[in-house]
């Protein structure tokens, strides 16, 4: 038996098919996991995040502490509310986790880290705080449901009463303290949305309120092809400590200006890209019926060899996408994937894959 | 509660098999297993001639999630394969023991289909499955 969250008997008794993830007991559908993808592009559809962990950065120093042990830069957070997507990386530069970071005052920050990797994000965290005196306080005591969909923001502020008009200004990327209800617009399946973090207690009826305005609920298969064809990386699947940031499709994420940061491992980052990045992380559509999964063999012709990291079928394209990670050298759009013996053509295409409701391939 | 036909024959794997009329075996995957896998997207048949042994890998199917491996319940030669699941994978969710049958067989030792489990001890394998 895994851990549960707030939202555990709830998903039962909705009839979901339950599954581990990460040593969580969770929901990876209510019956079809395809209705579930479309509703989000379509409507609404909501997920139960709670077993991610949120934990809050407390202390005057909070800010030079998180620009030492966060890849990008939470300098960057200048209005209160703002966030920031981040790696956060060992001495080597292997990705421990990526995580959101909020930037609410001077003395309190918080990040969102993934539930597969809570326990050693914390120890990390708190392995670097006391040299800033700043206090990483776990929330275990809050749930979060996300909430997404091109009708996602509507249905939700109608649900929150007074906090509704505050809510619906809130700009990309930004997250208020409502309360009970810490709201932000954030999500991970690339259509607009909110993700809610309220108190546990309240979860159950929270979730059924939304349920009762038509929001479908989808678990993390739905989650997982989401997010694929909205280009987003999956920790433990495109990266993790044995690779960097740099060969994952993330160097966007990583702030080497101002050059006197000196964040953890950055000394490894500057290693790599001065001996040549030697991988990078591209999109791939199968040109060929089948399906891409992570682990398949990719062969680029006349380069060398890469592997899938992710893949699934797309439920909006309507055929199979997925990640591999290739030699740099690749230029070209012609590969093929060994999937169970046989070579199907592949094409390397730029993600994301499908980007409010719209396909970009 | 997944249905399960008292006139077909199961592996423990979730295939079933059905001998019809004319000495051929038709072959598919059971109620169970599809609604384990979850929606499929892409089913591989075996092709038409190919001689399989009884417990072979003969065909794949694949949901959003994953690939699983079909295995034949008896020794044979496949006489046919359903190419509707070429564009309709999903007959295999919708209609298991019927539109999504997967391959038919020529069996060439009819005693292997005795041996294979009835529906009542398939269905207590089923609930033990959770």
């Amino acid at each position: 038996m895994g851990f549960k969250t707030p939202l555990y008997e709830t998903h039962v008794a909705a009839g979901a098919r339950m599954v581990d993830f990460g040593g969580w007991d969770m929901p990876v559908n209510y019956g079809s996991q395809i209705d579930e993808h479309h509703a989000v592009r379509s409507d609404a559809g909501m997920f139960d995040v709670s077993h991610m962990l949120i934990a809050d950065v407390i202390g005057p120093r909070a800010r030079d502490y998180l620009r030492h042990v966060l890849a990008n830069d939470v300098a960057k957070l200048a209005e209160p509310g703002k966030a920031l997507y981040s790696c956060m990386l060992n001495e080597a530069g292997g990705v421990i986790d990526d995580l959101i970071v909020y930037f609410l005052d001077d003395a309190w920050f918080r990040v969102v880290v993934n539930a597969g990797t809570r326990e050693k994000d914390i120890a990390w965290l708190k392995r670097h705080a006391s040299a800033f005196q700043v206090e990483i306080r776990p929330r275990s005591d809050l749930a979060m449901i996300a909430v997404q969909g091109p009708n996602a923001r509507r249905k939700v502020a109608s649900l929150i009463g007074d906090h509704a008009d505050q809510a619906l200004a809130l700009g990309a990327f930004f997250g208020r303290e409502l309360a009970p209800y810490f709201i932000s617009r954030t999500g991970y399946t690339g259509e607009d949305g909110f993700e809610i973090v309220l108190p546990s207690d309240d979860a159950p009826a929270f979730w059924q309120q939304l349920r009762s305005i038509g929001v479908a609920q989808c678990g993390l298969g739905a989650r997982d092809t989401l997010r694929l064809e909205a280009g987003m990386n999956l920790y433990g699947n495109d990266m993790d400590e044995s690779v960097t940031p740099l060969e994952s499709g993330l160097s966007w994420t990583v702030a080497f200006d101002p050059q006197d940061r000196m964040f953890l491992g950055r000394n490894a980052l500057e290693a790599m890209r001065a001996q040549g990045v030697p991988r990078k992380l591209v999109g791939l559509v199968l040109e060929d019926r089948g399906v891409l999964r992570s682990h398949q063999r990719v062969i680029v012709p006349a380069i060398g060899e890469g592997e899938l990291t992710s893949g699934t079928f797309s439920p909006t394209l309507e055929r199979s996408i997925g990640f591999a990670r290739v030699p740099k050298a690749t230029t070209g759009a012609d590969v093929q994937v060994d999937i169970r013996g046989k070579l199907l053509n592949a094409r390397v295409v730029k993600y994301p894959f499908v980007r409010n409701g719209k396909a970009l391939i | 509660m997944s249905s399960i036909p008292t006139n077909l024959k199961y592996l423990e794997s979730h295939e079933w098999a059905r001998a019809e009329a004319d000495g051929t075996v038709t072959v598919g995957i059971s109620d169970h297993a599809q609604n384990a896998l979850g929606d499929l997207v892409f089913v591989e048949v075996p092709e038409v001639g190919r001689t399989l042994a009884k417990g072979t890998a003969a065909a794949v199917v694949e949901s959003v999630k994953a690939a699983s491996d079909v295995y034949s319940p008896v020794s044979g030669e496949v006489i046919a394969a359903n190419e509707a699941l070429s564009g309709s994978p999903e007959l295999v969710n919708t209609d298991p023991y019927g539109e999504g049958w997967l391959f038919k067989l020529k069996p060439s030792n009819t005693a292997e289909l005795a041996q294979l489990l009835d529906a009542a001890a398939y269905g207590k394998i089923v609930e033990s499955d959770g």
